[in-house]
C-alpha cells in the first residue's frame, strides 16, 4: 500500500470513479484549468476534458443548482464549494431542493450528488475561511453527511458518496490535506456511508469525534494510556445518520464519554451524541457525559494567539480527558 | 387540561397491575378521588381514584391489560382544578412515593433524576475548596451513577466495603470491578447468587423507625432474585408462566430464607378443652355472630396474649437494634388455589375472641374472593398459619419478612396420651411449630412463648370469654 496525503485520497477517489463511471463529472470555482484553490482537482481537467471538469462563475446557488439538475438528469457531480463558508448561497439549493427531491416526487426523481467543501481553522484563514458548520446540515432530513479524518477514509468515503443516490454532504478538513497522511490501499474499495470506526479500542473512557480532531484525541488518548487509563477514540466518519450502534457500545462499555468536535457545542453533532448516550446509555454511565468544542464566538479570530485560543489542541483535550478519568 | 393518569403504586413490591375493569367510560363526567378503574395486583385489589375532576377521556389501555408501575393508562379531559395535590397512589397508600421506581436504591436516598448536577467534574479543575464544596455526593454521603448501581446490583456488592478513587472519594465503575474481582478470586467457589440475594434482600429490609416516620418512606426497591439455574424444556414438558403472585412469593420465600436465619421448634397441645369449649358455644356464637367458631380465634387469643407477654417475637431486625412493634398486626396466612396471601388483621390485640373470629372470616372470605385492599396485607407484626385446615400435622413455615417469627397450628388430631396418673388417655392434640428468626430471639424466649400460648390453651373452660 502506498502512503498519500488526505488530499491526494480525495483526488484519486475523484479520478477513479470518473474513469470508472462516465456519469461523474467535477464542478466548481477554478477546479479545471487551476486544479482547485486547493489542487484538489488538479490534473482531471487535463484527463477528462472540459466537459466533465467544467469552471464555474463565482455563484455557489448556481453551482449546486446546476449540480442538482445534472443528477436529476442522469449524471453523477461532484459540485466543489471553494470554502465550506462560502456555501451560505448554496444552503436553499441543497435543503430546499436537494434533500426533498425525492420525498416531493414521491420517489420519481433523486439527486445522486456529492457536494465537498473543505472546512475548519487552524490555518490562519479568519471568519470566512475556518468554519465548522456541518451541523446545520445535519439537521436536515434528506441530506447525508460525511466527514473523512484519513486518507484511506478520504477515498473510500468519496466513493460511497459518489455512488450514493442522495445527495451526500462530503467535508473536508483543509489543515488535514497535506497534513495528515496514511496508508490507501489499491483496488476498487468503498468505506460504507452511516459506519462509525473505532480507532483505539479501551475500556475507561469513550471518545466521540471526527475530521482533524480524530488525529487530535488519538493522541490525546495516547498520553492518558501513559498512565493507565485507556481510552476507546471513535472516529465517528458520518454525521448523518450517526452509526447509533457503535456510539451505544462504546458509551456502554466505558461508562464515561468525551465527545469532541472543532465546532461550538450548541446544537452540534456533540449535542446530538450526548443525547443518544442518555438515552440508550444511562444506566451504564459512570460520570456526566462531557463535551469539548470551540467557543461560542463568531468566528474563529485572525489574531494568531486569539485563533490558538480559539483551536483545539491535543493538550487541551488530553486536560478534559484527565477531568473525567479522575471522576 | 388534560391530566394522564398513570398505574399507581399499589403497595410495597408491586410493580404492575391489571386493569380488570373500567368504572368510567370515555366521556363520562369524574369527581376528584372518584373510582376510574378496578386493577388487581399480585396482592390486592383496588380501585384507583382520580386525581382531577374533569370528563373521562381516552382509555389508553383496554380492560384485562397489565400495566407497570408508572405506565399511563387514561386521560381526564377538562380538569377544572389544579391536579391533587397528592399523587393517585398517596391517597390509597400513604407514604409510597410513586416516583420512586421499584428499582432505586435505597442505599442512595435518593431518586437518581434528583442527584447533583454534573457540575464536579468541572470542578476538578478548581482549587480543593471549591471542588469539595461541589462534592457528587447525595444525602447520605455516597454518590452512585448509574453505572455503579447497575454493578453493584449484578454483582451483589455492599458498596460500604469500597474505597472509591474517584473525585472526592466517590466510587467508580473501576473501583466496583477491581473490588468485584479481588472478591471473586478470593472465593472462586458459587456463591454469587446467594450474594446477591442476600444482598438484595438487605437492601429490602426496613430500615429502623421507617414506620415511626412515614413521611420518609424508604425507597421501594424490588430485590433481584437469585438466578435460576439453567435447564432445558424436553419434550412433553410444560412451561406453566408465572403470575404476579407466583412471582411474588417466591421472591419474598427466597429472600426471607436468605435474610433471617430460621430456627424451628415445636410443642405439642392438648386441645380437647377447647374442642369442649368450641363444641359448647357453637350454636350459640353461629346464632349470636353468624359465623362459625372455628380453632383459629382461640388460638389466636392465646398467640396475642403471649406476643404481650414475649414482646421480642412480636418485633423486627434492623441494623440499629431490634424494633419492639407496639401493636400486634397479626398476619393470617390463607392459601389460595393459585397461591397463597397473608392479610393482616390489624390492633388484633385489642379485640375480643368474637371480634377475631368476625375479622379472620371477613379477611380470608375478601383474600379468597380476591377483595382485599392495599391496607389489608400491611403492616404485619406476627403470623400465624392455619396449615391444619389442610391436614398437615407437622409443619415449617418461612418467617413472612419483616416479621420475628411465624407460627403454624397444625390438624388436631385425636391420640393416645399419656395423662396425669400415668394414665392413657384420648385427647385432641395440635403441634404449634415456630420458624423464628435466630438472629432476634434464641430458642429460650421462642420455647418460652410456645408454652405460654400452649397453657393459655390448655386452660381454656368455661370462663373463658368467648363473646
Amino acid at each position: 500500500m502506498a502512503t498519500k496525503t488526505y488530499i491526494e485520497a480525495i483526488r484519486e477517489g475523484m479520478r477513479d470513479e470518473m474513469a470508472r463511471d462516465e456519469r461523474v463529472i467535477v464542478m466548481g470555482e477554478d477546479v479545471g484549468v487551476k486544479g482547485g484553490v486547493f489542487k484538489a482537482t488538479e490534473g482531471l481537467h487535463k484527463e477528462f476534458g472540459e466537459m466533465r471538469v467544467i469552471d464555474t462563475p463565482l455563484a455557489e446557488s448556481a453551482i449546486v443548482g446546476v449540480a442538482i439538475g445534472a443528477a436529476i438528469n442522469g449524471l453523477l457531480p461532484i459540485a466543489e464549494i471553494q470554502f465550506q463558508d462560502f456555501i451560505m448561497p448554496a444552503v436553499d439549493q441543497i435543503i430546499s431542493e436537494a434533500a426533498k427531491i425525492r420525498y416531493r416526487s414521491n420517489n420519481d426523481f433523486h439527486v445522486p450528488m456529492v457536494v465537498r467543501a473543505p472546512f475548519g481553522g487552524g490555518v490562519h484563514g479568519a471568519l470566512y475561511h475556518s468554519q465548522s458548520m456541518e451541523a446545520m446540515f445535519c439537521h436536515i432530513p434528506g441530506l447525508k453527511v460525511v466527514v473523512p479524518s484519513t486518507p484511506h477514509d478520504a477515498k473510500g468515503l468519496l466513493r460511497a458518496a459518489i455512488r450514493d443516490p442522495d445527495p451526500v454532504l462530503y467535508f473536508e478538513h483543509k489543515r488535514a490535506y497535506r497534513l495528515i497522511k496514511g496508508e490507501v490501499p489499491e483496488g476498487d474499495y468503498v468505506e460504507p456511508i452511516g459506519k462509525a470506526r473505532v480507532v483505539s479500542e479501551g475500556s475507561d473512557i469513550a471518545i466521540f469525534t471526527y475530521g482533524l480532531m480524530t488525529h487530535f484525541c488519538a493522541d490525546a488518548a495516547e498520553k492518558l494510556g501513559a498512565d493507565g487509563f485507556s481510552c476507546e477514540v471513535v472516529d465517528l466518519r458520518t454525521l448523518r445518520p450517526l452509526d447509533r450502534a457503535q456510539i451505544v457500545a462504546s458509551a456502554r462499555k466505558c461508562g464515561k464519554v468525551l465527545v469532541v468536535q472543532e465546532a461550538n457545542l450548541a446544537v452540534s453533532i456533540a449535542s446530538e451524541v450526548a443525547a443518544i448516550v442518555a438515552e440508550d446509555c444511562f444506566e451504564y454511565l459512570d460520570a456526566p457525559v462531557m463535551r469539548l468544542g470551540g467557543p461560542e464566538i463568531p468566528g474563529v479570530p485572525f489574531s494568531p494567539p486569539l485563533e490558538e485560543f480559539y483551536m483545539l489542541t491535543p493538550a487541551k483535550i488530553e486536560t478534559e480527558l484527565r477531568k473525567l478519568a479522575a471522576y | 387540561m388534560a391530566v394522564t393518569v398513570t398505574m399507581p403504586q399499589l403497595g410495597e413490591s408491586v410493580t404492575e397491575g391489571t386493569i380488570q375493569a373500567w368504572l368510567k367510560q370515555p366521556g363520562d363526567p369524574v369527581e376528584i378521588y372518584e373510582s376510574i378503574a378496578e386493577v388487581n395486583t399480585d396482592k390486592v385489589n383496588a380501585e384507583i381514584p382520580s386525581p382531577v375532576a374533569g370528563t373521562m377521556g381516552e382509555h389508553l389501555v383496554p380492560e384485562g391489560t397489565v400495566v407497570p408501575v408508572g405506565g399511563e393508562i387514561c386521560r381526564i379531559e377538562g380538569a377544572e382544578v389544579e391536579v391533587a395535590a397528592t399523587h393517585p397512589a398517596t391517597a390509597t397508600t400513604a407514604g409510597e412515593s410513586p416516583s420512586v421506581t421499584a428499582d432505586s436504591f435505597s442505599a442512595e436516598g435518593i431518586p437518581a433524576a434528583l442527584a447533583p448536577e454534573p457540575v464536579p467534574v468541572a470542578a476538578a479543575a478548581s482549587s480543593s475548596q471549591e471542588s469539595s464544596a461541589a462534592a457528587p455526593q447525595g444525602a447520605d454521603g455516597l454518590h452512585l451513577t448509574p453505572a455503579v448501581r447497575m454493578l453493584a446490583r449484578e454483582h451483589a456488592v455492599d458498596l460500604t466495603q469500597i474505597t472509591g478513587s474517584g473525585i472526592n472519594g466517590r466510587i467508580t465503575k473501576k473501583d466496583v470491578l477491581e473490588y468485584v474481582q479481588r472478591r471473586d478470586t478470593a472465593q472462586p467457589a458459587g456463591g454469587v447468587a446467594a450474594r446477591r440475594a442476600e444482598a438484595a434482600a438487605a437492601q429490602a429490609a426496613p430500615p429502623a423507625g421507617a414506620a415511626a416516620t412515614p413521611a420518609t418512606p424508604a425507597p421501594v426497591r424490588q430485590p433481584a432474585p437469585p438466578p435460576a439455574v439453567p435447564v432445558s424444556q424436553g419434550a412433553g414438558d410444560t412451561l406453566v408462566a408465572l403470575t404476579p403472585m407466583r412471582r411474588a412469593i417466591a421472591e419474598h420465600m427466597s429472600r426471607s430464607v436468605l435474610t433471617s436465619p430460621h430456627a424451628w421448634t415445636m410443642v405439642e397441645v392438648d386441645m380437647t378443652r377447647v374442642a369442649r369449649a368450641r363444641a359448647r358455644a357453637r350454636e350459640e356464637f353461629k346464632r349470636r355472630h353468624g359465623v362459625d367458631l372455628t380453632f383459629l380465634p382461640f388460638v389466636a387469643k392465646a398467640v396475642i396474649a403471649a406476643l404481650r407477654r414475649h414482646p421480642s417475637l412480636n418485633a423486627t431486625w434492623t441494623d440499629d437494634g431490634v424494633l419492639l412493634r407496639n401493636d400486634v398486626n397479626l398476619g393470617l396466612a390463607v392459601a389460595l388455589e393459585d397461591g397463597l396471601v397473608v392479610p393482616v388483621l390489624k390492633g388484633a390485640d385489642r379485640l375480643s375472641m368474637a371480634g377475631l373470629a368476625l375479622a379472620a372470616q371477613d379477611l380470608s372470605d375478601r383474600a379468597r374472593a380476591g377483595r382485599l385492599r392495599i391496607e389489608d396485607v400491611e403492616g404485619g407484626t406476627f403470623t400465624l398459619n392455619n396449615a391444619g385446615a389442610l391436614g398437615t400435622v407437622m409443619s415449617q413455615a418461612i418467617i413472612n419478612q419483616p416479621q420475628a417469627a411465624i407460627l403454624v397450628m397444625d390438624a388436631i388430631v385425636k391420640r393416645p396420651v399419656v395423662v396425669e396418673g400415668d394414665a392413657i388417655a384420648v385427647r385432641s392434640m395440635m403441634n404449634l411449630c415456630i420458624s423464628f428468626d435466630h438472629r432476634i430471639n434464641d430458642g429460650l424466649p421462642a420455647a418460652r412463648f410456645l408454652h405460654s400460648v400452649k397453657e393459655t390453651l390448655e386452660a381454656v373452660d368455661d370462663s373463658t370469654e368467648l363473646w
